[in-house]
């Protein structure tokens, strides 16, 4: 039972990590339709000014949860500009154009940015300081979860309840939703369409970014390729709850990330990418629009 | 009429271009011939040989490459500076594989087009069987520093092949032995499903199978890259193994023993020489205290690895990085065999690296009817302080 517990608890640290950066996809799916593939390459630059910034601040002696903070909101505000300049430049000048420019655009950007990141940090692994301090809150001989798992876990769940409280109550959020339902007529009845969409990947970049640094934190170390797997991976979260649902991001990033830990603890971390990817294989068989997605009747 | 008017301008500007590179070429010839007058004697066309240095010198393996690459320099140097090989002077073309077998053809293809005779490299196992039957059908020598697998020489297929550096079986062997030194009965062996860590782990496993008083509880691979490896921990945790040996390199090996450490799982970390770098040490920071890893010997007390040394601290400004003596000495040997041979004969240039010995950083070697290098094997370190400490 203990053994379970463990798996589960590091499935859903692992899944919560998914389920950040699926948001960002699938908000991004919903509003204009597009698989923002450089999304993968905002979590890692999220994760690299977290580095820096907490280099920067150890060095002036802060406290070790200040750190934590600061470097979450440098990150965050970092990775949103980075997301709202990927918009204007390499999606916006192309969005009446065939639906695989913009896809192709997207691959070229997340291209670009792991290189640009590889030339200007390095590209070897390097160290990251860990902000979430240690502490046994649970006896230590079971030691089930740790610190981070739980501040990964909590922030997650925090952010999803403000993510949905926010596309819910805000007229922001409203404006989101009628833009994801009709864009034209959205635009017909005085919305700012382009606003809504530079805040979709405002919004997308930040959560991508809170996941950058917590993770990091947990596990130690980065370097600039970390964004294309994780990416690949909440990517496949993202379809697997239903692209474009926010619920479905969420439900998808954990049920891949427990699917992955049991793989993993019940038969071999061999079979780990196995067991998650016929998953998706079996859902997208029986539910081609994924476990939340809504059926969309295509018209001719 | 503005469109050719246009494409007219366009090949006007290209004529006028390859005109103006053929009329270089022409005061080139020119003036040799000039010179040619002057000193009275045909020049001798300058002599020289090319030294391929294939490995990793970009990505996230660049810091196993790059030591080689500077190594070759450093001999390339100091052969230069006393004349050459017969006459001629060793040039160095650094190639960049990556640690990727699907890079190392292209670049084994490169170098065998270029006529390239003598490679150094490659860096990674798996790149180096890749490119190995390029080079063997171009009757190209090489002879890598750092890759480790066993099969490349021992199945007798590449006749063209040497190393400066033990295999992987030795290595295990070492490791087996050491974990039962520390008195271990149960091992968990993890691998990163690469043909280096797989190998090595599977060597291991081979002979703690064949030993009674160890007993392997867990034999599982990784995934790289993968986010987090706490399912892999919680397994390790959950199998009551008393001890971790690891094949592979040094992120995943940081990212579990990380993991292990946090979640108070306090058995000895083992692994290979893969881990054995300074990177790995400064990545996984104070969860490094104590990982035991096995890696080339320490040949710091022979005279001619402390120049070797001392010549990368003046070109460079820092201490060399791994593989570094094993590079030096493979390329001395390299040379030395076309010294020997009297050229780049293929024939003779084995025959010359199975028959003459040959003064290296790595002692005086030369090469097994296989192409090991005699005399070279493995010692176990431990990481103490924030360092690589040969455990006696």
């Amino acid at each position: 039972m203990e053994y379970f517990l463990e798996l589960f608890m590091g499935g859903l640290t692992r899944g919560s990590i998914y389920a950040l950066i699926a948001l960002g996809y699938t908000m991004v799916y919903g509003i204009i339709e597009l698989i923002n593939f450089a999304h993968g390459e905002i979590y890692m630059i999220g994760a690299f000014t977290g580095l820096i910034v907490a280099g920067l601040l150890t060095m002036l002696g802060f406290p070790v949860s200040a750190i934590l903070v600061i470097a979450l909101v440098c990150a965050v505000i970092w990775a949103a500009a980075y997301g709202f300049t990927i918009e204007k430049m390499a999606y916006k000048p192309l969005r009446s154009a065939p639906r695989l420019s913009p896809l192709i655009s997207a691959i070229g950007m997340s291209i670009f940015l792991q290189n640009y990141v590889m030339l200007a940090q390095t590209s070897d692994f390097l160290p990251f300081p860990e902000l979430i301090p240690h502490f046994d809150f649970m006896d230590k001989a079971g030691s089930i979860m740790s610190s981070a798992e739980l501040v990964i876990i909590l922030a997650t769940i925090a952010s999803c309840v403000g993510l949905t409280l926010f596309i819910k109550f805000t007229k922001l959020g409203k404006a989101m939703r009628a833009t994801a339902q009709n864009r034209k007529m959205a635009m017909l009845v005085g919305i700012n369409v382009d606003m809504v969409i530079s805040a979709t990947f405002i919004i997308g970049s930040s959560l991508a970014a809170v996941g950058g640094v917590l993770i990091a934190s947990h596990i130690g170390q980065i370097n600039y390729y970390i964004g294309f797997i994780a990416g690949i991976k909440a990517f496949t979260a993202a379809v697997l709850g239903g692209i474009g649902s926010l619920p479905g991001a969420m439900l998808g990033g954990l049920v891949l990330g427990l699917t992955e830990a049991f793989a993993t603890g019940y038969v071999s971390s061999d079979y780990e990418d196995v067991f998650a990817f016929l998953l998706l294989v079996l859902i997208l068989i029986f539910r081609p629009s994924g476990i939340m997605g809504k059926e969309k009747t295509q018209k001719v | 009429m503005r469109v050719k008017l246009s494409l007219i301008a366009l090949c006007l500007v290209m004529a006028a271009m390859l005109a103006a590179c053929g009329g270089e070429a022409k005061k080139d010839e020119k003036h040799d011939e000039k010179a040619d007058v002057e000193t009275g004697e045909v020049a001798a066309p300058a002599k020289k040989l090319v030294l391929g240095v294939a490995g990793a010198h970009s990505g996230d393996l660049a810091s196993y490459g790059l030591p080689t690459v500077n190594a070759a320099k450093l001999v390339a140097d100091k052969v230069n500076a006393a004349g050459g090989v017969n006459g001629a002077m060793v040039e160095v073309m650094p190639q960049d594989d990556q640690c990727k077998p699907e890079l190392a053809t292209n670049v084994a293809t490169k170098l065998l087009s270029d006529g390239v005779k003598i490679v150094l490299g490659h860096i990674c196992s798996g790149a180096t069987k890749a490119a190995l039957p390029i080079y063997l059908s171009g009757k190209i020598v090489v002879m890598s520093p750092s890759a480790t697998n066993p099969p490349l020489t021992q199945s007798g297929e590449y006749p063209n092949f040497f190393r400066t550096i033990a295999p992987d079986d030795a290595q295990a062997a070492l490791e087996v032995s050491f974990a039962k030194s520390l008195g271990l009965k149960k091992v968990a062996i993890i691998h990163d499903k690469g043909d280096y860590g797989k190998g090595f782990a599977s060597f291991c496993k081979q002979f703690i199978d064949a030993d009674p008083a160890i007993e392997q509880v867990l034999f599982e691979g990784v995934t790289p890259g993968a986010v987090d490896y706490s399912a892999v921990v919680q397994k390790i945790k959950g199998s009551g193994a008393e001890g971790v040996i690891f094949g592979g390199y040094h992120p995943e090996a940081s990212k579990i023993v990380t993991g292990m450490r946090k979640k108070g799982l306090d058995i000895p970390f083992m692994s290979d020489d893969g881990v054995k770098d300074d990177t790995f040490i400064k990545v996984a920071g104070k969860y490094a205290e104590g990982v035991y890893a096995t890696g080339p010997m320490d040949f710091s007390s022979n005279p001619l690895y402390q120049e070797a040394v001392a010549a990368h601290k003046a070109k460079f400004g820092t201490d060399p990085g791994p593989f570094f003596p094993e590079a030096y000495s493979a390329a001395l040997a390299l040379l030395n065999a076309v010294k020997v041979a009297g050229g780049t004969d293929y024939n003779k240039m084995i025959d010359a690296l199975h028959t003459s010995y040959v003064d290296t950083p790595v002692g005086k070697i030369k090469f097994d009817a296989k192409g090991d290098a005699e005399g070279v094997g493995f010692a176990v370190y431990q990481v103490k302080d924030g360092k690589y400490v040969e455990v006696k």
